[in-house]
């Protein structure tokens, strides 16, 4: 064999360990699972919209309307006057639908009249993530499709109407209902917006702590063995707990300094973003978070961060030097990337089965969902989060100070029942 | 009473025996060395003794406490100096002596540290960070570590291991003195010659075995040698 052969035969020996696959099959496990709930989305965006329809206007701008919305949309509910409202928004949520369309009765006569005829719109909102605003937004370009058409419709019969109304002759009048309330004067887009303005510093701040602070217990198991100083460590008068809080504690703190030094940065990056959502008074909306919304999100905070630092702990025990440490980071890394574009792109509510439990399960979510959540009330998801994260934080401190009491953490050894197991699996 | 007793310690890795029912006793203020071949169960024998690894079968006590029983209490009364142990890099010699004294007693913490930086002998070397050291001062700076909590019982683990000359011979002196003024200690080493010369008593162990056990000078009579590295031979063979 040559040298060179040699030298490649002996690296891919050495990176051929379970420790480099395992995370990837880990992780290509997660995208999997993800990329099916997300198709699952994408399907539902490409069906036509469901919706109900009240045309109170019999007149020909109306039913150029009407028959849009007929032939692109599902429509589960047909009236003719708009006493029917709350029979239509029962059926839309019956039947799963997007929205409630009124056609008032002089639609035509004041498109005629050189004013834009008014399109009622009443969402029924599900979510608050990006791709819960993807249905409203197949629902907006109807609208448009129906301006649009109404426009040529001028055009064709060559009305002497002012152009600004032959280009934009309709306008919408939109109400939103969403978790039990209703946002008069608000599409589903700005409300997704105005939530998100409220709810995307948090998972990205969490994101970063997770990756930060748990590096670094990582790295520091692995430094007490490289270093050769856990030996020692682990013969003086000091309890095992006192080794795994202590080092919690202190990634805890560094964590913290690092959140804030990227909090600074962060906020000075959305001030740009929330400038535009100044405009309308969330207060009036009940779209903002109190003092106990504030304590309760940084209750959930300080437990995920414990959580993460107590599972960095354990992962941190197998860490053998420097390098094994990076690689064991990359699941943790992957764990709290993961739960950041899910609800960044998604709203808990509105996700398949698989992906609930998959965003519970995984404890570094919790803090991430508790803004949008406080900000409907969801006190329940943001209580049950916090007490399923406690239990996840007190599982593993107990684990890594089982492994610290054991000779595993100093020969590395599993046991037979393991061993027996992963001979069988070869 | 023997400050150690050890009864028919066994200790398994998985299958493999490492330290198969051995048994003995230290008394106090003595110089014991466990002598034997690499992979012998030297130090999976010290390891046990300072509570790093749990017991698979058998008796260890240390100054009647149990080992199984009460680890806690153990630590506090014993310093083991690994063969291959390093220190805090980022840290200096004195800080990283400080942080080990912070685990005891705050009234002796003081002394400890003055102990710890006269055992090392590092002169103005002492504040410059443990990565600066060469191999013989950090061993000196480790010895220093174990010895300045004025442990009931020092474990140490081939404690000249690497060392030139000079440096062993003062690491030898150093524990030679530590015993005079009390400390028990147990070590082991490969170098027969150090063991002749620091030891009250040795057992060689081979294989996970005691096969011989006795004063050096008894022993070389015994089996007609002219030092213990020809007694290790004879027995074993």
């Amino acid at each position: 064999m040559s040298a060179l052969g040699n030298i490649i035969r002996k690296e891919i020996k050495e990176l051929l360990t379970p420790q480099t696959f395992l995370p990837i099959i880990i992780v290509a496990l997660i995208f999997g699972t993800m990329g099916n709930a997300l198709q699952g989305v994408q399907e539902g965006a490409e069906e036509p919209p469901i919706i109900g329809l009240i045309n109170e206007d019999n007149n020909n701008l109306s039913v150029i309307a009407s028959n849009i919305f007929n032939k692109n949309a599902e429509v589960v509910f047909n009236s003719t006057t708009s006493m029917d409202k709350e029979i239509g928004l029962e059926k839309i949520k019956e039947g799963n639908g997007i929205a409630l369309i009124i056609i008032p009765q002089n639609f035509t006569k004041q498109i005629l009249d050189e004013k834009p005829g008014s399109i009622e719109v009443y969402w029924v909102m599900k979510g608050a993530g990006l791709m819960d605003a993807i249905s409203s937004s197949i629902l907006e370009y109807l609208i448009g499709q129906v301006n649009t058409n109404i426009s040529q419709e001028l055009i064709q019969e060559n009305k002497t109407i002012n152009a600004t109304i032959v280009l934009t002759p309709t306008q919408r009048v939109e109400t939103t209902y969403f978790k039990g309330r209703e946002f008069t004067g608000i599409s589903p887009n700005t409300l997704t917006n105005m939530v998100s303005s409220q709810s995307i510093v948090i998972p990205i701040i969490m994101m970063m702590i997770i990756i930060m602070a748990g590096g670094i217990v990582i790295t520091s198991m692995a430094l007490e063995k490289e270093n050769k100083t856990l030996e020692t460590l682990l013969t003086l008068p000091v309890k095992r707990t006192s080794i795994v809080t202590g080092k919690i504690a202190a990634s805890a703190f560094i964590g913290l300094i690092l959140a804030i030094i990227y909090m600074i940065g962060m906020n000075y990056y959305f001030q740009g973003f929330q400038m535009g959502a100044g405009e309308i008074n969330l207060t009036a909306y009940g779209l903002i978070l109190t003092p106990m919304d504030f304590l309760i999100i940084g209750i959930s905070l300080f437990i995920t961060l414990i959580a993460a630092l107590s599972l960095c702990m354990v992962l941190g025990t197998f860490a053998k030097n420097f390098k094994s440490a990076q690689t064991l980071t990359f699941p943790v890394t992957m764990l709290a990337m993961i739960p950041m574009f899910i609800t960044m792109f998604a709203d808990f509510d509105t996700l398949p089965l698989a992906l609930k439990v998959l965003l519970f399960g995984i404890p570094f979510s919790h803090p991430m969902m508790a803004p949008r959540a406080l900000l409907f009330d969801d006190y329940l998801l943001v209580i049950g989060g916090i007490i399923y994260v406690l239990i996840f934080a007190f599982i593993m401190i107990a684990i890594a100070v089982w492994i610290f009491k054991t000779d595993r953490l100093l020969t590395g050894s599993t046991s037979k029942k393991w061993k027996k197991l992963f001979k069988k699996r070869n | 009473m023997p400050l150690v007793e050890v009864r028919n310690l066994v200790k398994n890795y998985g299958k493999i025996q490492a330290v198969r029912g051995i048994s003995f006793n230290i008394d106090r203020g003595e110089i014991f060395g466990l002598i034997g071949p690499n992979g012998a169960g030297k130090t999976t024998t010290l390891r046990v003794l300072s509570t790093l690894l749990n017991v698979t079968s058998g008796n260890v006590k240390i100054m009647n406490f149990d080992l199984d029983k009460q680890p806690g209490e153990i630590r506090k009364i014993i310093s083991y100096l690994p063969e291959d142990a390093g220190a805090y890099k980022n840290l200096t010699g004195r800080r990283y002596l400080e942080f080990i004294a912070n685990f005891f007693e705050s009234s002796k913490k003081q002394d400890m540290i003055i102990r710890g930086i006269e055992i090392a002998d590092l002169d103005e070397r002492i504040d410059d960070r443990v990565d600066t050291y060469s191999k013989g001062m950090m061993r000196r700076l480790l010895v220093g570590r174990a010895l300045m909590t004025d442990p009931k019982l020092t474990i140490l683990d081939e404690p000249t291991s690497g060392l030139d000359v000079i440096n062993a011979q003062e690491i030898r002196k150093l524990i030679k003195n530590t015993s005079k003024q009390g400390t028990t200690v147990l070590l082991s080493s490969h170098n027969m010659l150090e063991v002749e010369y620091l030891c009250d008593r040795i057992a060689l162990i081979s294989d996970g075995i005691i096969v011989e056990e006795g004063i050096p000078k008894n022993l070389m009579n015994k089996y007609k040698a002219n030092n213990i590295e020809e007694v290790f031979t004879k027995v074993v063979k």
